[in-house]
Order: C-alpha cells, then structure tokens, then sequence
C-alpha cells in the first residue's frame, strides 16, 4: 500500500519535472522560463523526496532528504532570484 | 524488462552526456562553453551513481561540477571579448591546408578512440584486476575503515593520496606565485547574504557529516574539503572576504596540513619500526581521521585560494 | 564484459577523442582547458565501467580511489592553468 502511493508520489513528481523542463524549453522570455523552472522543480522534488521517503522507511534517510529538498528551495528560489536581477539590471542598460 | 528500461536510462544518459561536451566544446562563447561544461559534470555524477560509484559520485557533484564550474564562472571576467560575437563555429574561415589538417587531427583523434575501445575487448574478466578486488575486501578488517574506497585511498595506497596532497600544494603554489588575488566574481546582494547566513553552518555540518560518514560509507576527505570550501566560496560571493580563509602563517599552515600530517604520522610510525604509513590496525581506525581531517582543511583551502585567484591580500579592499 | 560496461567504456573512449580533438584544435584557451577537463572525465569513464560488476555486485574500489584522487587532480590542474590563462591574457597586447 506504502510501495503504490510512493510510486505515485515519484511518478507525480516526475510529472513536474517534465513540465519545468518543457516550460523552460518552450516559454518565450527568461523570466516565464525561470518561473516554471523553479515552480515545478521545487514542487516536483517535494514530491519526489516524499515518495522516496515512503519507499525507503528510514527515519534518518527521511531526515537527509528533508534537509536536501529545503537546501534546493532555498538555493532554487536564491538563484532564480539573482538570475532574474541581473536580466532586469542589464535590461535597463540597454 | 527491467534490463531493457535500464539500457534506455544509460543510452539516453550517454547521448546526452557526450552531446553536452560535444556542444561546450564546439561553442566559441566561453560563457556558454562553461555552462554547458557544468551541466555535463552534473550528469557525469548521475552516470557516477549508475555504476555503483557514489564515493565518485560525490566528488563529482562537489568538485568537478561545483568547485570547477564557481572556477569556471570566475574566470569568464577576464575573458577576451571578442569571442562573444563569432556564436556558433569555431572559425568563420579555413583555408584549405587548414581544413586538411584538421580533418587529419580528427582522424587521428578517432583513430585512438577505435585503438582504446580494441585495446578493451583484449581485458579478461577476472584476472589481476579481481584479484586486487579480492585483496581489498580480505583485508577489510584491518584496513580501520569499513568503506573500501576510503580503506584503499587513507591505507592500501596512502603513498597516492600523500602524493596527491603535495599535487594540490604545488599547484596553489603556482597560483600564488602568479599574482595577488584578483576576485573575478561580483557579490550577489542582500537575497542571497540572507541564504548564507543558514547555507554556511550547514555546508561546515555536511563537510564534517562527510568527513565522518567516510569511514563506512560513501563520503571522506575530499567531499568535506570540497563542502568547506564550498562554504568559503559562498561567503565570498556574499561580500565576507575576511572571514573563513585564514590569512598568513595560519594560511600557510592550513595549505600544508594536508601533506604535514601525512608526513608526521608516516614518520612516527616509522620511528616506532613500522612501514612508513604501515598502521597498526589497532590504531588505523583514529591515524585515517587524524589525516582525513588535516586533509580536508588543506583541500578546502586550496580550493578557496585557488578560487579567489591568489593570496589573499593582507588589507581590507572591499567592504 | 557486460553490455553496460561495454557502453559506457565505449562512451568514454569517445568522450577522451573528443576532448583531445578540441583540446589540439579549439582556439580560446578557456575551451582547451575544458576540453583537457573532457578527456580527464572520459579516462575517469573507463575506469568506472572497468570497475563496475553489475546490478547487486560489489563493483572494484580501486579504479574508484583512482578517479577520486584523478579528480581532485584534475581540479587543482585547471585552477592553475586558469591563473596562468589570466596572466596570460593580462600580458598580451588587446587587439
């Protein structure tokens, strides 16, 4: 029962992956770009990151990957962030 | 069924691979060249953690994709302009001697790859390379460590790794000898000060988590060195170059720790009438830690030094 | 050898032609660092697909301590050659 929401939670996961991935592919500017990348990246690995803690049954393991998934949402939401200045900065330049 | 998913992982892993270094260096704009050389590094760990490799996997992520790339990245400031404009060939024209020659290297270059890939099929499965496997795992037990990479890294082939130190040594001393530092990074603003006044204790957290964890699991010395240096490189790009990288003899000390320990525990050792680097295997256990730790503080400041560009200076520059 | 090391051994003998193609024939020379950096990585391929044992099977932790320490190498490698590429660069006349 465990295994089959785990599975669902990775595949789900994986969904938002797909669509950050075709979103930063097809979306015309960077700024539509970065906010489907980190949007979908950061939910996706949530879900993902559950789905694998379900899988594994490891108290300390789950613990790892919490501290995995709040180091990439904040590093994530960070550099889309300092991205999305120096785009804004050098589009004043021009 | 699931040796076929597994065979479309790895083909579509190894396209994309050979495609991502097949693309950074064919681009004549460094900045994409170094973006893409990231990349590639990334999926390298991927393919790392594939074939069971997770000690390299690590080292991987930390040193040949983040370590290099913050490098990388330093370096584009002082790039040439000019290669910005020419985007995509390499060079607008040949001329025909040029184009020969050319296609002669790229011959020669396949040539060596069909060499090497023949050169492969003449490897018999399960002859010298087992038996040194088998080596390893017979004697595990007295090696002080339970993870192998780390038992033939600290103790089997401890002269590498003592030689490898003194590589890293010579080669910040080559840095320092050209030039002082010269930053070619720009610091990032109050966002991300915010991050690292959380990301730099966990980054020292991880790199002694790692440093520990070595001696029975995946990580040890260089992952923790690339960790801590990865919390110096942080606090540089938030503006705290005074802190985190000591300065002086202290630096001088911390540079050489490395190659010193080593030096001073293989030299007791033989003082006491054991083989250089021979440990007890009483002792194995504590000497590897005692190293390892030496070890990573070396390593991460060579890699902050390395990054920085050069010595760092003695004054205040910037505030 | 099993066909995942015959792939990826494979990959890495093409990645190492490919660095060194680029590496004698690239014009810039952040781009002949890099390619150096390629043809280290496709080395490190090899090994690893030489160690590996397949699914479930301890793989040969040698080649592993090898690449680990080829790694940080190679990192110390192209942090100089990166200085001496700066100082190079500030040496020559711009044009």
């Amino acid at each position: 029962m465990t295994d089959i929401l785990a599975s669902l939670l990775i595949m789900a996961g994986l969904f938002f992956f797909m669509a950050g991935s075709i979103g930063l592919l097809r979306f015309p500017d960077l700024y539509s770009r970065l906010h489907a990348l980190t949007k979908a990246d950061n939910l996706g690995l949530g879900l993902l990151i559950i789905g694998l803690a379900l899988h594994l049954r490891d108290p300390l393991i789950a613990l790892k990957l919490l501290l995995i998934w709040l180091a990439v949402l904040a590093a994530g939401a960070t550099s889309a962030h300092l991205i999305a200045r120096h785009a804004r900065r050098r589009e004043k330049h021009v | 069924m699931n040796a076929t998913m597994l065979l479309i992982f790895d083909a579509l892993l190894l396209a994309s691979i050979i495609g991502l270094a097949w693309a950074a260096l064919a681009s004549a704009d460094a900045r994409r060249s170094v973006i893409l050389f990231i990349a590639f590094g990334l999926l390298l760990a991927v393919a790392w953690g594939r074939l069971l490799a997770p000690d390299v996997a690590l080292a991987e992520a930390a040193i040949g994709a983040g370590l290099t790339g913050a490098l990388l990245l330093a370096a584009l400031q002082w790039q040439p302009r000019k290669t910005a404009d020419t985007t995509n060939s390499e060079q607008p024209t040949h001329t025909l001697l040029e184009t020969g020659f050319r296609w002669l290297v790229t011959l020669l270059c396949a040539a060596l790859a069909g060499m090497l890939a023949w050169s492969l099929t003449q490897i018999d499965a399960g002859t010298a390379k087992d038996a040194l496997a088998n080596a390893v795992a017979a004697n595990i037990d007295a090696s002080g460590v339970s993870n192998p990479v780390t038992a033939v890294l600290l103790n089997f082939r401890a002269y590498d790794t003592l030689l490898e130190l003194a590589v890293l040594l010579t080669a910040v001393l080559g840095i320092f000898a050209l030039g002082p530092a010269q930053a070619g990074y720009r610091i990032a603003g109050p966002v991300f000060t915010s991050l690292t006044r959380w990301l730099t204790p966990l980054l020292i957290l991880t790199a002694g988590y790692l440093l520990w964890v070595g001696a029975h699991a995946p990580g040890g010395a260089f992952q923790a060195g690339a960790t801590l240096a990865a919390a110096g490189v942080v606090l540089r790009l938030a503006g705290r170059d005074q802190i985190g990288l000591p300065r002086g003899n202290a630096l001088r000390i911390a540079l050489g720790a490395g190659v010193g320990m080593f030096l001073l525990v293989g030299l007791a050792l033989f003082a006491l009438g054991r083989p250089f680097l021979g440990y007890p295997p009483a002792w194995a256990g504590a000497l590897i830690l005692l190293i390892e730790t030496a070890a990573m503080l070396a390593i991460a400041a060579t890699l902050v030094s390395a990054f920085i560009g050069g010595q760092p200076t003695e004054e205040k520059t910037r505030c | 050898m099993l066909t995942t090391q015959w792939l990826y051994a494979l990959s890495g003998c093409l990645l190492l032609a490919l660095g060194l193609r680029s590496a004698l024939l690239h014009p810039a020379l952040l781009q002949r660092i890099l390619a150096i950096n390629v043809m280290g990585s496709g080395v490190f391929m090899l090994l690893i697909a030489i160690a590996y044992r397949g699914p479930g099977m301890p793989p040969d932790p040698i080649p592993h301590a090898l690449v680990l320490t080829g790694i940080v190498v190679a990192v110390s490698a192209t942090a100089l050659a990166l200085a001496l590429a700066r100082r190079l660069t500030r040496e020559q006349p711009h044009d």
